[in-house]
């Protein structure tokens, strides 16, 4: 009877395995991007040692350590913007989908839409709001016509959770927007070309608790969607809104593993150190 | 450098820390202490003794009072992670579990009026030597606690087994005496009592140091193999101590 319900048991499961939709489970859970033994110098000094991750599309990652630990130079190999700085020169390996991203025909341009950023300090452009979210798609050649680049900027403003609040005043600057706000139109302006990594280096520093919890609820809402890398110097907001956390110090990825973990349960002593304010 | 020592950088937190655990200590402490004086009342039918046992457990109410509330403000104040974190669920469970241990000893201390001419039944002389190992189970889970012992810890929960032992000979010889001598039930019913609070206490023990070993480890206690024993009783519902 026992051996029955059993048998009966494992072959639902396996039936409810076989109807999921396996493409969607496997792109769920291979990692969007892979780093391996990457370096980063600057000059001589050497900011990245010997880091080696991946970043899933099911999870929003956070890197957090101390100031000068490496975390956003890290972040910053991720879509090449570490190239504007001439002494800043990356070894090792970094992929997308299984491209090496820093592969000579690599179009940069291309890979920065693929993977968007977001900044400390909002950056809007001095320009109305519609047009900070339609620049990308209009360089990009997103629209081919007035009304599709209507849809995607309204869309963008959707996901980033900033239409009700900016629909009647689209062609007002977006440098007229509050903090929060500007923020939230640098996110949609990421999304507006379509990403598939959106990397945000510490993207409510500037803002109040209100409008940091905002972005945090728009994190939420855009996982699954993206995979999100977010950079953070508070551990609370990595515990909020990450499922992976990685702690970096002097340049080496010291732990990385589940949030939950490393927050209730550290493997490494510089990790607890770190989390719980012992950190000299 | 990475600070590996355990000061944190805002000391007001390990102050907090410091005198949560100078709390939990001492309520410890008043906890042993109940069930040495209420077995020793037991023993010499001493009533005033045994009244001042009862009256003292209302400090030990207090205590838990003042640790859940300094546990709840620094969680809330200071955001504790990893062992901090742990170390403050364990000390808000412990009060409440050691503040339970003070309510087994005043229960026995409450049954003293009513068993005094209870040393003429045998199974009482088991009552000291089980006393003194579950009192050392309460000792040693609080040292634990202090020490972050997570070996000790697991010494305590295994001790336990010795405390059933003698609550389940005590059990066998009291209801021997009773079938004997049925003029006796009253007061050999009261012995089961007592019997049954220490055993309590030595489960409430082990209760601590399995949070001990959680607080220290960040990983549940290990089961032990306990209830195996078919002759070991199932659990009854605990003997109410707040009457």
């Amino acid at each position: 009877m026992n051996d029955d319900l059993t048998m009966q048991e494992a072959s639902e499961s396996a039936n409810m395995t076989d109807s999921a939709p396996t493409d969607m489970a496997s792109e769920a859970s291979t990692p969007k991007m892979t780093a391996r033994n990457v370096n980063v110098f600057y000059g001589d000094k050497q900011a990245i040692n010997d880091v080696s991750i991946d970043v899933n599309m099911d999870n929003v990652t956070a890197f957090i350590g101390p100031s000068g630990c490496g975390k956003s130079t890290f972040l910053r190999c991720m879509n090449r913007m570490n190239d504007t700085i001439p002494i800043a020169r990356v070894t090792g390996d970094i992929q997308l989908d299984g491209d090496d991203i820093y592969a000579p025909k690599m179009d940069v341009v291309q890979l920065r839409a693929r993977v968007g950023m977001v900044f400390q300090k909002p950056n809007p452009f001095p320009k109305s709001i519609y047009d900070n979210i339609a620049y990308g798609p209009r360089i990009h050649g997103l629209a081919t016509g007035k009304e599709e680049l209507d849809n995607i900027v309204e869309s963008s403003l959707q996901r980033a959770g900033l239409w009700g609040e900016v629909k009647d005043r689209l062609h007002d600057s977006g440098t007229a927007l509050s903090g929060g706000q500007q923020q939230r139109l640098c996110i949609a302006r990421a999304i507006a070309v379509d990403p598939e990594v959106i990397l945000m280096d510490e993207p409510c520093s500037a803002l109040d608790p209100i409008a940091t919890a905002k972005i945090e609820e728009l994190i939420h809402e855009l996982r699954g969607k993206y995979a999100i890398v977010i950079v953070t110097h508070n551990m609370q907001q990595a515990a909020r809104v990450s499922q992976k956390t990685a702690f970096f110090h002097l340049g080496t990825l010291v732990e990385y593993g589940e949030t939950t973990d490393i927050f209730t349960n550290p493997r490494e002593e510089k990790t607890r150190d770190y989390i719980t304010g012992r950190y000299g | 450098m990475v600070n590996t020592g355990t000061e944190h950088t805002v000391k007001a937190f390990d102050s907090d820390i410091n005198e949560l655990r100078g709390m939990v200590a001492e309520i410890g402490g008043r906890s042993e202490q109940a069930i040495s004086k209420a077995m020793r009342a037991l023993e010499n039918s001493d009533l005033e003794l045994a009244e001042e046992v009862v009256r003292e457990d209302k400090l030990i109410d207090e205590l838990e009072k003042r640790i859940d509330e300094l546990t709840f403000q620094t969680i809330a104040l200071r955001a504790p992670m990893a062992d901090d974190l742990r170390e403050l669920i364990a000390t808000f469970k412990i009060s409440g579990v050691v503040e339970r241990i003070g309510d087994y000893a005043k229960n026995i201390a409450k049954r003293v009026p009513l068993v005094t001419t209870a040393h003429r039944l045998t199974p009482i002389s088991l009552l000291p030597s089980m006393s003194k190992i579950a009192s050392e189970l309460v000792r040693d889970s609080l040292d634990a606690f202090a020490r972050r012992d997570a070996d000790l810890a697991m010494e305590v929960n295994r001790r336990d087994q010795i405390v059933d032992d003698f609550y389940n000979s005590i059990f066998r010889a009291v209801i021997t005496h009773m079938i004997e001598n049925p003029k006796d039930i009253g007061e050999a019913a009261h012995l089961l009592f007592i019997a049954k609070n220490l055993e309590r206490i030595g489960d409430h023990a082990t209760n601590v140091a399995e949070m001990v070993y959680f607080a220290a480890t960040g990983e549940p206690m290990p089961e032990r193999t306990r209830g195996e024993n078919p002759t070991t009783p199932v659990d009854e519902a605990p003997i109410d101590g707040e009457d």
